[in-house]
């Protein structure tokens, strides 16, 4: 019986529409891996250029967060379910800090997406 | 704009996030979109997903802001209550489809700030708070590459209630 990793809404698109995909593995880094290499897309919304996990993707074997386990090492049974469940954060930080400095705002990227 | 993705939502629904906007002032608000999105069944191409799904608005979730050190210029909402904004949704038959906060004396455009913490296909709903008076709201969502947000229209729409 494998590991069922729970895929979710935002993240769907990017693995051919599904909510859950099963692999026989280890640990949680390994159903990652796995995840990852099945739905290439996946890879940048979970994780940073370097390889960690983004600091607002939280992972749970069952109803335990990684963090306070043993992070992508912690180990996995046949019939455990992983969740990816997200946390939600934004503000006008960065605006705010480059205005005072009187420079140009950060939406130089914004027009380009939006023409 | 013709190839810009649009969001339905009601009158009332604007207004309660803009109550919600002037009620927290000067600290940021948030709360969960709830509603339904035929793209999640529909295509494989997540743009043309956005282009081609009808995404509507049909509930809110006024949350907390978990950032009691700065929440002025800053908002979060921790996974345990993503998970409770799930749950809530599936009691309703709809899906959390979105996210809305507030930008007090700022303009409704996303920070980089949002833009680094953002997740795809979600729509995030921005209304600016100037002095305590809610004024312009819009709403964007994360491009596929993680670079910028593409604005979303904002359509009202009246109809029955769920």
């Amino acid at each position: 019986m494998p590991v069922k990793v729970m895929i979710p809404s935002p993240l769907r698109s990017y693995a051919g529409k599904r909510d859950s995909a099963e692999f026989n593995v280890r640990t949680v880094g390994e159903a990652l891996g796995r995840l990852t290499t099945e739905f290439a897309d996946l890879r940048k919304h979970l994780f940073t250029e370097d390889g960690k996990l983004r600091s607002f993707v939280n992972v749970y074997v069952n109803d335990e967060d990684i963090r306070y386990l043993a992070k992508e090492n912690t180990p996995t049974k046949d019939g455990d379910t992983i969740s990816i469940i997200p946390s939600i954060a934004g503000g006008v930080e960065g605006y705010n800090r480059h205005c005072e400095r009187g420079e140009e705002p950060l939406f130089g990227f914004l027009d380009a997406a939006a023409s | 704009m013709a190839d810009e993705p649009t969001i339905w939502i009601s009158g009332r629904l604007v207004e309660k996030i803009r109550a919600h906007g002037a009620e927290t002032y000067p600290h940021e608000c948030c709360g969960a979109l709830l509603g339904r999105d035929s793209g999640v069944v529909a295509g494989s191409d997540p743009n043309k997903d956005a282009l081609n799904a009808e995404r509507e608005i049909l509930e809110l979730l006024p949350l907390v802001n978990r950032r009691d050190d700065s929440p002025h210029n800053r908002f979060s909402v921790t996974a345990d209550d993503v998970r409770a904004a799930e749950k809530a949704a599936r009691e309703h038959g709809l899906d959390v489809v979105g996210w809305y906060h507030s930008h007090p004396d700022h303009p409704a455009r996303p920070s980089q700030y949002d833009r680094d913490h953002a997740w795809p296909w979600y729509s995030y709903i921005i209304v600016s708070v100037q002095k305590g008076a809610p004024q312009d709201m819009t709403s964007w969502r994360l491009t596929d590459n993680r670079e910028g947000f593409s604005p979303e229209g904002i359509e009202i729409r009246h109809r029955a209630a769920v």
